[in-house]
């Protein structure tokens, strides 16, 4: 086997078990995911708090997703309305790890002018499983 | 000494389907079928806009600067990037009224939109309303926007 071919190989096999989110396709999966990360057990009512909140910008979460997720929200600027966010209102929610990954690292950076922690995406997570469609 | 009667005919067949025709034309380059991921990736902030609405030059502008996306961050892997990027550029600037790039590249910028939308015909305040919210909000008053039909006879302003 050449060495490129077992390079490759290593990175690969190396990235899947450093990344607890590649297998992840469940809400509860990347809840667990997040948490591990984060090497702290999620709390609910931060992720309420960190979600409603404005930080140092124009928007919170809430903003375009409202203090209800599991009401339609609304795009602040379009206008265009957006489903629910809590997996109790809408089952399409965080079923792939990567759309969840991309959400939160472009909304992020809009709402709170930097990824995300782990922590923090633990936190909203474990709160929007709790509200119930 | 008058045409004869089926010469008429054919005559005033022919006029009405080049008639028809071009009426669709106009609707015809706003309805090309999106890819999925143009409207995953496109259509969830605002409805996924026909390619045929702004010229290649413009579409490219945006795809390469999609992290400063009109205020916000709407950056894409580079796989989806190259993707729709290729997509756009297939059907860049087929909507006839098209041959300019607009300020910002914005399509509500575009002179074809300014005269379509000028005051006499949509009030400016009704830009203002909660129900439209912004230009960008096609649907508002297009109900069948987001199947690529902008027909007059389909707008419906709302209060």
């Amino acid at each position: 086997m050449s060495n490129f071919h077992t390079f490759s190989r290593l990175l690969i096999l190396s990235s899947a078990v450093l990344s607890p989110m590649a297998h992840a396709v469940t809400a509860a999966e990347q809840l667990a995911a997040y948490s591990a990360q984060a090497a702290a057990p999620a709390q609910a009512v931060r992720g309420q708090q960190f979600f409603t909140t404005k930080h140092g910008k124009d928007w919170s979460c809430s903003t375009c997703h409202t203090v209800t997720p599991t009401a339609e929200g609304k795009h602040a600027t379009t206008g265009k309305a957006i489903k629910p966010l809590a997996p109790a209102a809408n089952p399409e929610r965080f079923t792939d790890a990567a759309n969840t990954e991309k959400w939160f690292r472009r909304n992020c950076k809009d709402v709170v002018g930097r990824e995300c922690t782990a922590a923090e995406k633990a936190d909203v997570l474990a709160w929007l499983l709790t509200q119930k469609g | 000494m008058p045409l004869p009667i089926l010469t008429q005919l054919a005559s005033a067949l022919t006029l009405s389907i080049t008639l028809i025709a071009a009426a669709h034309a106009e609707s015809g380059s706003t309805s090309v079928p999106f890819t999925a991921r143009y409207q995953q990736e496109c259509g969830a902030c605002h409805m996924a806009y026909p390619p045929g609405m702004l010229p290649n030059a413009s579409w490219q502008r945006v795809m390469s600067a999609l992290d400063k996306h009109y205020g916000v961050d709407a950056s894409l892997d580079p796989t989806s990037t190259h993707e729709i990027g290729a997509w756009l550029k297939a059907h860049a600037g087929t909507y006839k009224r098209v041959n300019e790039e607009p300020p910002q590249d914005r399509i509500t910028k575009s002179a074809w939109f300014l005269q379509k939308h000028r005051a006499g015909e949509v009030p400016p305040e009704v830009w203002k309303r909660a129900s439209v919210a912004s230009a960008a909000n096609c649907v508002a008053c297009h109900g069948k926007a987001a199947q690529g039909s902008f027909s007059e006879r389909d707008i419906k302003i709302p209060k």
